[in-house]
Protein backbone atom coordinates (compact mmCIF):
# COMPACT_ATOMS: atom_id res chain seq x y z
CA UNK A 1 0.00 0.00 0.00
CA UNK A 2 1.58 3.24 -1.15
CA UNK A 3 1.20 6.24 1.10
CA UNK A 4 1.95 9.84 0.19
CA UNK A 5 3.95 11.69 2.84
CA UNK A 6 2.69 15.30 2.93
CA UNK A 7 5.96 16.95 4.01
CA UNK A 8 8.55 14.67 2.42
CA UNK A 9 6.39 14.85 -0.74
CA UNK A 10 7.22 11.34 -1.81
CA UNK A 11 5.10 8.25 -2.07
CA UNK A 12 6.43 5.22 -0.17
CA UNK A 13 5.13 1.82 0.77
CA UNK A 14 3.46 2.01 4.18
CA UNK A 15 4.46 -1.57 5.03
CA UNK A 16 8.08 -0.79 4.21
CA UNK A 17 7.97 2.04 6.76
CA UNK A 18 6.26 -0.17 9.35
CA UNK A 19 8.89 -2.82 8.61
CA UNK A 20 11.81 -0.42 9.06
CA UNK A 21 10.23 0.85 12.26
CA UNK A 22 9.73 -2.72 13.42
CA UNK A 23 13.25 -3.81 12.57
CA UNK A 24 14.86 -0.84 14.30
CA UNK A 25 12.44 -1.44 17.18
CA UNK A 26 13.55 -5.08 17.52
CA UNK A 27 17.19 -3.99 17.56
CA UNK A 28 16.55 -1.24 20.07
CA UNK A 29 14.65 -3.68 22.28
CA UNK A 30 17.42 -6.30 21.98
CA UNK A 31 20.28 -3.95 22.66
CA UNK A 32 18.56 -1.37 24.84
CA UNK A 33 19.46 1.53 22.56
CA UNK A 34 17.23 4.22 21.09
CA UNK A 35 17.91 3.16 17.54
CA UNK A 36 17.82 6.64 16.07
CA UNK A 37 21.30 6.13 14.68
CA UNK A 38 19.99 3.19 12.64
CA UNK A 39 16.58 4.65 11.75
CA UNK A 40 17.86 7.82 10.10
CA UNK A 41 20.34 6.12 7.71
CA UNK A 42 17.62 3.57 6.80
CA UNK A 43 15.37 6.45 5.78
CA UNK A 44 18.18 7.85 3.61
CA UNK A 45 18.51 4.46 1.90
CA UNK A 46 14.81 4.34 0.91
CA UNK A 47 14.87 7.83 -0.54
CA UNK A 48 13.43 10.08 2.16
CA UNK A 49 15.13 13.50 1.84
CA UNK A 50 17.85 13.69 4.56
CA UNK A 51 16.46 16.92 6.01
CA UNK A 52 13.07 15.27 6.54
CA UNK A 53 14.63 12.06 7.85
CA UNK A 54 16.63 13.90 10.51
CA UNK A 55 13.79 16.16 11.69
CA UNK A 56 11.25 13.33 11.72
CA UNK A 57 13.75 11.10 13.52
CA UNK A 58 13.84 13.61 16.38
CA UNK A 59 10.05 13.56 16.56
CA UNK A 60 9.98 9.77 16.58
CA UNK A 61 12.58 9.56 19.37
CA UNK A 62 10.45 11.68 21.72
CA UNK A 63 7.56 9.30 21.33
CA UNK A 64 9.55 6.06 21.55
CA UNK A 65 11.44 7.20 24.67
CA UNK A 66 8.28 8.37 26.44
CA UNK A 67 7.08 5.06 27.86
CA UNK A 68 10.64 4.21 28.89
CA UNK A 69 10.93 7.42 30.88
CA UNK A 70 7.58 6.77 32.62
CA UNK A 71 8.85 3.37 33.77
CA UNK A 72 12.07 4.91 35.13
CA UNK A 73 10.17 7.71 36.90
CA UNK A 74 8.02 5.10 38.64
CA UNK A 75 11.16 3.26 39.76
CA UNK A 76 12.69 6.60 40.84
CA UNK A 77 15.82 5.95 38.79
CA UNK A 78 15.96 9.44 37.30
CA UNK A 79 18.28 12.12 38.64
CA UNK A 80 16.03 15.07 37.82
CA UNK A 81 18.56 17.64 38.94
CA UNK A 82 21.35 16.21 36.81
CA UNK A 83 18.84 15.76 33.97
CA UNK A 84 17.91 19.43 34.12
CA UNK A 85 21.55 20.55 34.06
CA UNK A 86 22.23 18.28 31.06
CA UNK A 87 19.04 19.60 29.48
CA UNK A 88 20.13 23.22 29.67
CA UNK A 89 23.32 22.34 27.82
CA UNK A 90 21.31 20.16 25.42
CA UNK A 91 18.95 22.94 24.41
CA UNK A 92 21.83 25.30 23.67
CA UNK A 93 23.52 22.55 21.66
CA UNK A 94 20.34 21.75 19.75
CA UNK A 95 19.86 25.41 18.86
CA UNK A 96 23.43 25.57 17.53
CA UNK A 97 22.97 22.29 15.66
CA UNK A 98 19.75 23.39 13.96
CA UNK A 99 21.42 26.68 13.01
CA UNK A 100 24.29 24.80 11.34
CA UNK A 101 21.83 22.39 9.71
CA UNK A 102 19.70 25.18 8.21
CA UNK A 103 22.72 27.11 6.97
CA UNK A 104 24.23 24.07 5.27
CA UNK A 105 20.86 23.09 3.80
CA UNK A 106 20.83 26.44 2.02
CA UNK A 107 24.21 25.81 0.39
CA UNK A 108 23.47 22.17 -0.42
CA UNK A 109 25.96 20.56 1.95
CA UNK A 110 23.55 19.14 4.51
CA UNK A 111 23.74 15.58 3.12
CA UNK A 112 27.50 15.66 3.40
CA UNK A 113 27.38 17.02 6.96
CA UNK A 114 24.91 14.38 8.13
CA UNK A 115 26.73 11.53 6.39
CA UNK A 116 30.12 12.62 7.74
CA UNK A 117 28.76 12.84 11.28
CA UNK A 118 27.31 9.36 10.90
CA UNK A 119 30.48 7.83 9.50
CA UNK A 120 32.67 9.36 12.21
CA UNK A 121 30.44 8.58 15.17
CA UNK A 122 29.26 5.14 14.07
CA UNK A 123 32.86 4.26 13.26
CA UNK A 124 34.19 5.32 16.67
CA UNK A 125 31.34 3.82 18.69
CA UNK A 126 31.27 0.59 16.69
CA UNK A 127 35.00 0.02 17.01
CA UNK A 128 35.08 0.81 20.74
CA UNK A 129 32.09 -1.43 21.41
CA UNK A 130 33.54 -4.28 19.39
CA UNK A 131 36.85 -4.35 21.26
CA UNK A 132 35.20 -3.75 24.61
CA UNK A 133 32.87 -6.70 24.07
CA UNK A 134 35.73 -8.89 22.83
CA UNK A 135 37.79 -8.24 25.94
CA UNK A 136 34.69 -8.80 28.08
CA UNK A 137 34.27 -12.25 26.52
CA UNK A 138 37.95 -12.99 27.05
CA UNK A 139 37.67 -11.89 30.67
CA UNK A 140 34.59 -14.11 31.19
CA UNK A 141 36.61 -17.09 29.97
CA UNK A 142 39.32 -16.52 32.55
CA UNK A 143 38.87 -18.40 35.78
CA UNK A 144 39.74 -15.48 38.00
CA UNK A 145 38.67 -12.28 36.21
CA UNK A 146 40.70 -9.26 37.31
CA UNK A 147 38.44 -6.43 38.41
CA UNK A 148 38.80 -3.25 36.43
CA UNK A 149 38.51 -0.37 38.81
CA UNK A 150 36.70 2.72 37.62
CA UNK A 151 39.04 5.65 37.78
CA UNK A 152 37.96 9.04 39.04
CA UNK A 153 38.92 11.75 36.64
CA UNK A 154 40.42 14.41 38.85
CA UNK A 155 40.46 17.48 36.62
CA UNK A 156 36.69 17.18 36.16
CA UNK A 157 36.21 17.29 39.90
CA UNK A 158 38.44 20.30 40.33
CA UNK A 159 36.19 22.71 38.40
CA UNK A 160 34.18 25.52 40.01
CA UNK A 161 30.34 25.94 40.30
CA UNK A 162 29.89 22.75 42.30
CA UNK A 163 26.42 21.39 42.84
CA UNK A 164 24.95 18.52 44.86
CA UNK A 165 23.24 15.76 42.88
CA UNK A 166 21.60 13.67 45.58
CA UNK A 167 20.10 10.93 43.39
CA UNK A 168 23.53 10.28 41.87
CA UNK A 169 25.36 10.83 45.16
CA UNK A 170 27.69 13.33 43.48
CA UNK A 171 29.04 16.74 44.41
CA UNK A 172 30.59 18.04 41.18
CA UNK A 173 30.92 21.11 39.03
CA UNK A 174 28.02 21.85 36.62
CA UNK A 175 30.41 22.61 33.76
CA UNK A 176 31.06 19.01 32.59
CA UNK A 177 27.37 18.02 32.46
CA UNK A 178 26.45 21.25 30.64
CA UNK A 179 29.21 20.65 28.07
CA UNK A 180 28.23 16.98 27.62
CA UNK A 181 24.58 18.00 27.23
CA UNK A 182 25.56 20.57 24.65
CA UNK A 183 27.55 18.11 22.54
CA UNK A 184 24.67 15.64 22.60
CA UNK A 185 22.28 18.46 21.65
CA UNK A 186 24.34 19.32 18.57
CA UNK A 187 24.42 15.64 17.57
CA UNK A 188 20.70 15.29 18.12
CA UNK A 189 19.96 18.22 15.81
CA UNK A 190 22.37 17.20 13.05
CA UNK A 191 21.97 13.41 13.11
CA UNK A 192 18.34 13.05 14.16
CA UNK A 193 19.32 10.80 17.03
CA UNK A 194 18.63 10.88 20.76
CA UNK A 195 22.33 10.67 21.52
CA UNK A 196 22.04 8.01 24.20
CA UNK A 197 25.02 6.21 22.71
CA UNK A 198 27.22 9.20 23.61
CA UNK A 199 25.36 10.28 26.73
CA UNK A 200 25.42 6.97 28.58
CA UNK A 201 29.18 6.33 28.34
CA UNK A 202 29.86 10.00 29.11
CA UNK A 203 27.75 9.83 32.28
CA UNK A 204 29.37 6.62 33.45
CA UNK A 205 33.01 7.32 32.60
CA UNK A 206 33.28 11.13 32.78
CA UNK A 207 30.76 12.04 35.47
CA UNK A 208 31.08 8.76 37.45
CA UNK A 209 27.30 8.54 37.85
CA UNK A 210 25.89 5.32 39.34
CA UNK A 211 24.72 2.97 36.55
CA UNK A 212 21.19 2.60 37.91
CA UNK A 213 20.26 6.27 37.32
CA UNK A 214 22.11 6.62 34.00
CA UNK A 215 19.47 5.25 31.62
CA UNK A 216 16.52 7.08 33.21
CA UNK A 217 18.38 10.37 33.37
CA UNK A 218 19.57 10.13 29.79
CA UNK A 219 15.99 9.32 28.64
CA UNK A 220 14.75 12.38 30.55
CA UNK A 221 17.31 14.59 28.83
CA UNK A 222 16.79 12.99 25.42
CA UNK A 223 13.02 13.48 25.42
CA UNK A 224 13.26 17.19 26.09
CA UNK A 225 16.19 17.83 23.78
CA UNK A 226 14.64 15.79 20.93
CA UNK A 227 11.29 17.54 21.51
CA UNK A 228 12.99 20.91 21.39
CA UNK A 229 14.90 19.86 18.24
CA UNK A 230 11.64 18.76 16.60
CA UNK A 231 10.10 22.16 17.24
CA UNK A 232 13.21 23.95 15.94
CA UNK A 233 13.24 21.88 12.75
CA UNK A 234 9.48 22.35 12.33
CA UNK A 235 9.75 26.12 12.60
CA UNK A 236 13.01 26.70 10.72
CA UNK A 237 12.96 24.23 7.84
CA UNK A 238 9.41 22.73 7.88
CA UNK A 239 10.79 19.23 7.61
CA UNK A 240 8.91 17.27 10.29
CA UNK A 241 6.64 14.69 8.64
CA UNK A 242 4.08 13.54 11.18
CA UNK A 243 2.68 10.77 8.94
CA UNK A 244 6.17 9.31 8.55
CA UNK A 245 6.83 9.60 12.29
CA UNK A 246 3.63 7.79 13.26
CA UNK A 247 4.19 4.90 10.83
CA UNK A 248 7.78 4.39 12.03
CA UNK A 249 6.66 4.62 15.61
CA UNK A 250 3.89 2.04 15.43
CA UNK A 251 6.32 -0.44 13.87
CA UNK A 252 9.02 0.59 16.33
CA UNK A 253 6.98 0.16 19.50
CA UNK A 254 5.83 -3.33 18.54
CA UNK A 255 9.34 -4.26 17.39
CA UNK A 256 10.82 -3.09 20.69
CA UNK A 257 8.58 -5.46 22.67
CA UNK A 258 9.63 -8.37 20.47
CA UNK A 259 13.28 -7.30 20.67
CA UNK A 260 13.29 -7.17 24.49
CA UNK A 261 12.15 -10.79 24.53
CA UNK A 262 14.85 -11.91 22.10
CA UNK A 263 17.46 -9.91 23.98
CA UNK A 264 16.66 -11.53 27.32
CA UNK A 265 17.54 -14.95 25.88
CA UNK A 266 20.99 -13.92 24.66
CA UNK A 267 24.26 -13.26 26.46
CA UNK A 268 25.13 -9.61 26.97
CA UNK A 269 28.60 -9.87 25.40
CA UNK A 270 27.29 -11.60 22.29
CA UNK A 271 24.62 -8.94 21.96
CA UNK A 272 27.19 -6.20 22.18
CA UNK A 273 29.38 -7.81 19.53
CA UNK A 274 26.37 -8.13 17.23
CA UNK A 275 25.39 -4.51 17.80
CA UNK A 276 28.98 -3.39 17.20
CA UNK A 277 29.07 -5.28 13.89
CA UNK A 278 25.72 -3.77 12.86
CA UNK A 279 26.91 -0.27 13.67
CA UNK A 280 30.10 -0.84 11.68
CA UNK A 281 28.08 -2.22 8.76
CA UNK A 282 25.89 0.90 8.54
CA UNK A 283 29.01 3.05 8.94
CA UNK A 284 30.74 1.15 6.14
CA UNK A 285 27.81 1.57 3.76
CA UNK A 286 27.70 5.32 4.39
CA UNK A 287 31.47 5.61 4.05
CA UNK A 288 31.41 3.76 0.71
CA UNK A 289 28.84 6.30 -0.57
CA UNK A 290 31.35 9.02 0.20
CA UNK A 291 34.43 7.22 -1.10
CA UNK A 292 33.19 5.56 -4.29
CA UNK A 293 32.50 7.53 -7.43
CA UNK A 294 28.70 7.97 -7.55
CA UNK A 295 26.85 6.79 -10.68
CA UNK A 296 25.23 10.18 -11.05
CA UNK A 297 27.51 13.09 -10.23
CA UNK A 298 24.69 15.59 -10.43
CA UNK A 299 21.79 16.14 -8.08
CA UNK A 300 18.79 18.45 -8.20
CA UNK A 301 17.12 20.50 -5.54
CA UNK A 302 13.75 21.99 -6.46
CA UNK A 303 13.48 25.36 -4.79
CA UNK A 304 9.69 25.66 -4.98
CA UNK A 305 7.34 27.46 -7.33
CA UNK A 306 7.85 30.95 -8.65
CA UNK B 1 -26.76 43.47 -50.57
CA UNK B 2 -27.09 40.28 -48.52
CA UNK B 3 -24.97 38.43 -51.00
CA UNK B 4 -22.28 41.11 -50.71
CA UNK B 5 -22.31 40.86 -46.89
CA UNK B 6 -21.92 37.09 -46.99
CA UNK B 7 -19.06 37.41 -49.42
CA UNK B 8 -17.38 40.04 -47.21
CA UNK B 9 -17.76 37.83 -44.14
CA UNK B 10 -16.30 34.85 -45.94
CA UNK B 11 -13.31 36.87 -47.03
CA UNK B 12 -12.60 38.64 -43.75
CA UNK B 13 -12.86 35.70 -41.36
CA UNK B 14 -9.58 33.79 -41.56
CA UNK B 15 -10.19 30.46 -43.13
CA UNK B 16 -9.99 28.15 -40.13
CA UNK B 17 -10.69 24.94 -41.85
CA UNK B 18 -9.51 22.66 -39.03
CA UNK B 19 -10.19 23.31 -35.39
CA UNK B 20 -9.46 21.39 -32.15
CA UNK B 21 -12.20 20.12 -29.86
CA UNK B 22 -10.66 18.78 -26.67
CA UNK B 23 -11.57 16.56 -23.75
CA UNK B 24 -9.65 15.57 -20.62
CA UNK B 25 -10.28 12.55 -18.44
CA UNK B 26 -10.03 14.91 -15.46
CA UNK B 27 -9.11 18.54 -15.10
CA UNK B 28 -8.16 18.18 -11.44
CA UNK B 29 -5.64 15.87 -9.80
CA UNK B 30 -5.96 15.54 -6.06
CA UNK B 31 -2.90 14.37 -4.09
CA UNK B 32 -4.46 12.24 -1.38
CA UNK B 33 -2.87 10.10 1.33
CA UNK B 34 -2.76 7.11 -1.01
CA UNK B 35 -1.68 9.06 -4.10
CA UNK B 36 0.76 7.07 -6.20
CA UNK B 37 0.79 8.95 -9.45
CA UNK B 38 -2.06 9.11 -11.90
CA UNK B 39 -2.87 9.00 -15.55
CA UNK B 40 -4.45 11.77 -17.58
CA UNK B 41 -6.24 10.89 -20.79
CA UNK B 42 -6.12 13.73 -23.31
CA UNK B 43 -8.45 13.19 -26.27
CA UNK B 44 -10.16 15.26 -28.91
CA UNK B 45 -11.32 15.65 -32.42
CA UNK B 46 -10.60 17.90 -35.37
CA UNK B 47 -13.69 19.90 -36.36
CA UNK B 48 -13.93 20.78 -40.05
CA UNK B 49 -16.18 22.91 -42.17
CA UNK B 50 -14.66 21.50 -45.32
CA UNK B 51 -13.54 18.02 -46.46
CA UNK B 52 -10.13 16.77 -45.30
CA UNK B 53 -7.55 18.67 -47.33
CA UNK B 54 -5.55 16.51 -49.65
CA UNK B 55 -1.79 16.56 -49.65
CA UNK B 56 0.38 16.39 -46.53
CA UNK B 57 -1.15 14.31 -43.69
CA UNK B 58 -2.30 15.92 -40.47
CA UNK B 59 0.02 15.73 -37.44
CA UNK B 60 -0.83 16.31 -33.81
CA UNK B 61 1.50 17.24 -30.95
CA UNK B 62 0.35 17.30 -27.34
CA UNK B 63 2.44 18.75 -24.51
CA UNK B 64 1.78 18.80 -20.78
CA UNK B 65 3.86 21.15 -18.62
CA UNK B 66 3.97 21.49 -14.84
CA UNK B 67 4.32 24.81 -13.03
CA UNK B 68 7.74 26.46 -13.47
CA UNK B 69 10.21 26.09 -10.61
CA UNK B 70 13.76 27.10 -9.77
CA UNK B 71 16.20 24.23 -9.55
CA UNK B 72 19.68 24.04 -8.08
CA UNK B 73 21.77 21.59 -10.10
CA UNK B 74 24.77 20.44 -8.11
CA UNK B 75 27.82 18.54 -9.22
CA UNK B 76 29.96 16.33 -7.04
CA UNK B 77 33.68 16.05 -7.37
CA UNK B 78 36.40 14.45 -5.35
CA UNK B 79 37.83 16.55 -2.55
CA UNK B 80 40.26 15.10 -0.01
CA UNK B 81 39.26 11.60 -1.02
CA UNK B 82 35.50 11.96 -0.66
CA UNK B 83 32.78 12.95 -3.11
CA UNK B 84 31.33 16.33 -2.25
CA UNK B 85 28.98 18.79 -3.94
CA UNK B 86 31.40 21.36 -5.29
CA UNK B 87 29.76 23.53 -7.93
CA UNK B 88 26.19 24.35 -8.77
CA UNK B 89 24.07 26.08 -11.37
CA UNK B 90 20.65 27.54 -10.68
CA UNK B 91 18.11 27.19 -13.47
CA UNK B 92 15.05 29.40 -13.18
CA UNK B 93 11.63 28.83 -14.67
CA UNK B 94 12.14 25.15 -15.48
CA UNK B 95 8.88 23.23 -15.96
CA UNK B 96 8.64 20.88 -12.98
CA UNK B 97 7.08 18.32 -15.31
CA UNK B 98 7.11 18.09 -19.09
CA UNK B 99 5.66 15.49 -21.42
CA UNK B 100 5.38 15.63 -25.16
CA UNK B 101 3.55 13.16 -27.39
CA UNK B 102 3.23 13.33 -31.15
CA UNK B 103 1.90 11.33 -34.10
CA UNK B 104 5.38 11.12 -35.62
CA UNK B 105 8.88 11.79 -34.29
CA UNK B 106 9.18 15.51 -33.62
CA UNK B 107 12.13 16.23 -35.94
CA UNK B 108 10.08 14.91 -38.89
CA UNK B 109 7.03 17.11 -38.37
CA UNK B 110 8.30 20.16 -36.54
CA UNK B 111 10.58 22.78 -38.04
CA UNK B 112 13.28 24.28 -35.90
CA UNK B 113 11.80 27.76 -36.15
CA UNK B 114 8.33 26.63 -35.06
CA UNK B 115 9.90 24.71 -32.20
CA UNK B 116 11.86 27.71 -30.98
CA UNK B 117 8.76 29.91 -31.27
CA UNK B 118 6.43 27.59 -29.33
CA UNK B 119 9.04 25.73 -27.24
CA UNK B 120 7.56 22.33 -27.94
CA UNK B 121 10.37 19.77 -27.71
CA UNK B 122 11.77 18.85 -24.29
CA UNK B 123 15.06 20.46 -25.20
CA UNK B 124 13.45 23.76 -26.19
CA UNK B 125 11.07 23.81 -23.24
CA UNK B 126 14.00 23.38 -20.86
CA UNK B 127 16.64 25.48 -22.52
CA UNK B 128 14.51 28.57 -22.22
CA UNK B 129 15.13 29.09 -18.49
CA UNK B 130 17.55 31.64 -17.22
CA UNK B 131 20.60 30.21 -15.55
CA UNK B 132 22.99 31.62 -13.02
CA UNK B 133 26.22 29.93 -12.13
CA UNK B 134 29.90 30.11 -12.61
CA UNK B 135 31.84 28.22 -15.21
CA UNK B 136 31.40 27.72 -18.90
CA UNK B 137 29.93 24.25 -18.64
CA UNK B 138 26.32 25.30 -17.99
CA UNK B 139 25.15 23.05 -20.88
CA UNK B 140 26.58 20.04 -18.99
CA UNK B 141 24.44 20.95 -16.00
CA UNK B 142 21.33 21.35 -18.16
CA UNK B 143 22.03 17.95 -19.74
CA UNK B 144 22.14 16.52 -16.22
CA UNK B 145 18.84 18.23 -15.40
CA UNK B 146 17.15 16.62 -18.40
CA UNK B 147 18.73 13.25 -17.62
CA UNK B 148 17.73 13.17 -13.95
CA UNK B 149 14.21 14.45 -14.55
CA UNK B 150 13.74 11.92 -17.37
CA UNK B 151 14.94 9.14 -15.06
CA UNK B 152 12.30 10.19 -12.51
CA UNK B 153 9.61 10.27 -15.25
CA UNK B 154 9.29 14.01 -14.85
CA UNK B 155 10.36 14.63 -18.44
CA UNK B 156 8.75 12.34 -20.98
CA UNK B 157 9.91 12.75 -24.52
CA UNK B 158 7.46 10.88 -26.72
CA UNK B 159 7.08 7.89 -24.40
CA UNK B 160 3.29 7.80 -24.63
CA UNK B 161 1.98 7.14 -28.15
CA UNK B 162 -0.44 9.56 -29.71
CA UNK B 163 -3.09 7.84 -31.80
CA UNK B 164 -4.74 9.68 -34.65
CA UNK B 165 -7.64 8.07 -36.49
CA UNK B 166 -9.08 9.13 -39.80
CA UNK B 167 -7.19 12.42 -39.40
CA UNK B 168 -9.98 13.37 -36.99
CA UNK B 169 -9.89 11.62 -33.62
CA UNK B 170 -6.78 11.74 -31.48
CA UNK B 171 -5.91 10.57 -28.00
CA UNK B 172 -2.96 10.03 -25.71
CA UNK B 173 -2.49 9.33 -22.05
CA UNK B 174 0.20 10.87 -19.88
CA UNK B 175 1.45 9.19 -16.71
CA UNK B 176 1.93 11.64 -13.89
CA UNK B 177 4.38 10.31 -11.26
CA UNK B 178 3.76 10.70 -7.53
CA UNK B 179 6.43 13.33 -6.91
CA UNK B 180 4.51 16.19 -8.55
CA UNK B 181 4.87 19.86 -7.78
CA UNK B 182 1.48 21.37 -7.02
CA UNK B 183 0.00 23.95 -9.35
CA UNK B 184 -1.46 24.50 -12.78
CA UNK B 185 -0.43 21.97 -15.42
CA UNK B 186 -0.80 23.40 -18.90
CA UNK B 187 -1.65 21.15 -21.78
CA UNK B 188 -1.18 22.39 -25.35
CA UNK B 189 -2.35 20.75 -28.55
CA UNK B 190 -0.87 21.64 -31.93
CA UNK B 191 -2.32 20.64 -35.30
CA UNK B 192 0.25 20.69 -38.06
CA UNK B 193 0.22 20.19 -41.79
CA UNK B 194 3.48 20.17 -43.65
CA UNK B 195 5.32 21.61 -40.67
CA UNK B 196 2.96 24.57 -40.42
CA UNK B 197 0.76 25.01 -37.37
CA UNK B 198 -2.91 24.99 -38.41
CA UNK B 199 -4.51 25.35 -34.98
CA UNK B 200 -3.52 25.35 -31.32
CA UNK B 201 -5.50 24.82 -28.17
CA UNK B 202 -4.55 25.28 -24.53
CA UNK B 203 -6.15 24.25 -21.26
CA UNK B 204 -5.00 23.46 -17.77
CA UNK B 205 -5.18 20.76 -15.13
CA UNK B 206 -5.08 21.67 -11.48
CA UNK B 207 -2.81 19.51 -9.30
CA UNK B 208 -3.17 20.04 -5.56
CA UNK B 209 -2.93 18.18 -2.28
CA UNK B 210 -6.41 17.54 -0.90
CA UNK B 211 -7.94 16.50 2.38
CA UNK B 212 -5.59 15.53 5.21
CA UNK B 213 -2.48 16.02 3.08
CA UNK B 214 -3.52 19.59 2.24
CA UNK B 215 -4.36 20.32 5.86
CA UNK B 216 -1.06 19.01 7.26
CA UNK B 217 1.02 20.75 4.62
CA UNK B 218 -0.72 24.09 5.14
CA UNK B 219 -0.49 23.83 8.91
CA UNK B 220 3.22 22.92 8.78
CA UNK B 221 3.97 26.05 6.77
CA UNK B 222 1.46 28.54 8.18
CA UNK B 223 1.61 27.54 11.87
CA UNK B 224 4.90 25.64 12.24
CA UNK B 225 4.97 25.83 16.03
CA UNK B 226 1.42 24.50 16.38
CA UNK B 227 2.24 21.79 13.84
CA UNK B 228 5.44 20.86 15.71
CA UNK B 229 3.65 20.55 19.06
CA UNK B 230 0.84 18.59 17.41
CA UNK B 231 3.36 16.23 15.77
CA UNK B 232 4.97 15.54 19.13
CA UNK B 233 1.63 14.90 20.86
CA UNK B 234 0.34 12.68 18.05
CA UNK B 235 3.57 10.68 18.06
CA UNK B 236 3.57 10.26 21.85
CA UNK B 237 -0.09 9.15 21.88
CA UNK B 238 0.45 6.81 18.91
CA UNK B 239 3.49 5.24 20.56
CA UNK B 240 1.68 4.82 23.86
CA UNK B 241 -1.40 3.35 22.15
CA UNK B 242 0.66 0.92 20.09
CA UNK B 243 2.41 -0.44 23.16
CA UNK B 244 -0.88 -0.62 25.11
CA UNK B 245 -2.58 -2.52 22.27
CA UNK B 246 0.39 -4.85 21.92
CA UNK B 247 0.42 -5.61 25.63
CA UNK B 248 -3.34 -6.26 25.68
CA UNK B 249 -2.89 -8.53 22.67
CA UNK B 250 -0.22 -10.54 24.49
CA UNK B 251 -2.45 -11.39 27.43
Amino acid sequence: MQIYLPIAEVSVNAFLLLGIGGMVGILSGMFGVGGGFLMTPMLFFIGIPPAVAVATGANQIVASSFSGLLAHLRRKTVDLRMGTVLLVGGMVGAAIGVRIFTALKAVGQVDLLVTLFYVVFLGIIGTLMFFEALSAIRRARMTNPPRTKRKRINWIHAMPFKMKFRASGLYISVIPPVVIGMCVGVLSAIMGVGGGFIMVPAMIYLLSMPTKVVIGTSLFQIIFVAGFTTLLHATSSYTVDVVLAVLLLVGGVIGAQVGTRIGSRMKAEQLRILLALLVLLVCGKLALDLLLRPNELFSLQILGGL
Amino acid sequence: MLRALVLWLMLSVPAVSEEIVLGLSHDQVGITATFDGTNVLIFGAVKRTAPIPSGAPLDVIITLAGPPVDVDIRRKSRRAGIWVNTDSVRATGVPSFYAVASTAPLPLILSDSTDSQYRISVRRALLSPGTTGKGADIPVFLEALVRIQARDDLFQDGQSPLALEEETLFQTSVDLPSNLVEGQYTTRIFLLRDGVIVDTFQTSIDVAKVGLERWLYTLAHAQPLVYGIMSLLIAIVAGWLASAVFRAFQR
